[in-house]
């Protein structure tokens, strides 16, 4: 006869089974789970102290309203950011759920807009300089969020990469042993030279986990996935590395944290002789590298481009 | 019972009661890639799902970096 699980905490009827952790759990007791991966890493890589002034980025998505849910809860202040990515449809949508999330809180949630505040879109981007739109729009976010968070006086920029979206980009990071990327892959990075410090507080959940933490919580998230992502590598990797979770629970896990445990402290060496001198970039005064930094070279040529509609980019992919 | 799926949004029929692994598997879905929704409560693996239930399978995978 068959009973269905139960919760591995209390014996209630449960609600989710999680194979890596060989058990199931009732909605009180997996949230409960979450929160203590979540306060585990915060504290094991000394993410964030209750004097911080944190600023998330929001996209609308389960892992950001999920990491300003969870920080909230656990009693931080955060405010949001969200940035208009002018991606069509998606990013309407996407907006419109992080202001929900932010309204019904009382949250204050900054506001940018690629396409009002910039000149151009990412669509427009990828196209005029013809980058992958994934790069295109990392390269815009990265350099909008650090602005925010050093204009706004943040101390810590929150992203919400999970324990999937790390996975997935060390074994594309290993498959090449880009060293110097590898060393960085660490879910916190210090403040330095005009980059706020950064953390991933959800580095410890996995995707199912932060999102079954915002259906049990009532969070209403876009579900529906950008149009721009399909078939992109970092989807190839996760899905391989889901494939072997299938057949063994618990190794995607093992990979990343077991990579910060043992391997990340190896390659602390690479870490510092990366470092290259940094200078004012001459157009926006964000620290680059060259003289004018990649971020105003990728606007001015996008700005310049006709506008090109989302569908022209996603037509025939997939 | 009813199912919606996602990415593109569709609904099937699948006619008579499954448990959700079992249906995950019919469908070829991995379970660490999904989720299975009912009245808007989740239903654990091992969940059994009616004839007459309607659900959706939600996908958990984002794309972006
Ligand atoms: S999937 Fe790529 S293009 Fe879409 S929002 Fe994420 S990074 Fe940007
Ligand atoms: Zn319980
Ligand atoms: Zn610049």
């Amino acid at each position: 006869m068959h009973v269905g699980s139960k919760c591995r905490t209390c014996r209630r009827p449960a609600i989710i089974d999680l194979p890596r952790h060989n058990a199931n759990f009732c909605a009180e007791h997996f949230l409960e789970l979450c929160r203590r991966q979540v306060v585990k890493a915060i504290e094991h890589f000394q993410m964030l102290t209750p004097d911080d002034r944190i600023l998330v980025a929001v996209s609308g998505g389960k892992d950001s309203l999920a990491v300003w849910d969870l920080l909230l809860e656990l009693g931080y202040r955060a405010d949001g950011l969200y940035v208009g990515l002018g991606i069509g449809e998606y990013s309407d949508v996407s907006g419109a759920h992080a202001k929900a999330f932010a309204a019904q809180r009382g949250l204050k949630l900054i506001e940018i807009s690629l396409r009002g505040d910039y000149g151009y879109d990412i669509p427009t981007a990828a196209s005029a300089t013809r980058r992958v739109p994934c790069s295109a729009c990392g390269l815009s976010k990265r350099h909008l969020f650090d602005k925010a968070a050093i204009d706004g006086g943040y101390t810590v920029l929150v992203t919400g990469h999970n324990l999937d979206d790390e996975a997935a980009v060390l074994l594309g990071n290993t498959m090449r042993w880009e060293i110097g990327y590898l060393a960085r892959q660490l879910p916190v990075l210090a403040a330095r030279d005009g980059f706020p410090k950064k953390v991933k507080p959800l580095c410890r959940l996995t995707e199912r986990e932060t999102a079954a933490w915002c259906v049990v919580r009532g969070i209403d998230y876009l579900v529906d996935e950008c149009p721009m992502a399909i078939g992109n590598k970092h989807l190839g990797y996760k899905a391989t590395l889901n494939a072997m979770e299938a057949d063994s629970p618990g190794s995607k896990a093992a990979f990343y944290l077991n990579f910060l445990e043992r391997m990340a402290p190896l390659l602390a060496d690479h870490l510092t002789t990366e470092r290259d001198a940094l200078v004012a970039c001459a157009t926006c005064g964000a620290p680059t590298s060259g003289e004018v930094c990649a971020f105003c070279r990728l606007q001015a040529t996008a700005s310049e481009h006709r506008p090109v509609p989302v569908e022209m980019m996603t037509r025939g992919r997939r | 019972m009813r199912v919606l799926l996602r990415n593109p949004t569709r609904e099937i029929e699948i006619d008579g009661r499954r448990r959700v692994h079992a249906l995950l598997a019919e469908l070829a879905l991995n379970r660490e890639s999904h989720l299975v929704i009912r009245n808007g409560t989740l239903v654990p693996g091992d969940g059994e799902l009616g004839a007459d239930d309607v659900i959706e399978i939600r996908p958990v995978i984002s794309g972006g970096t």
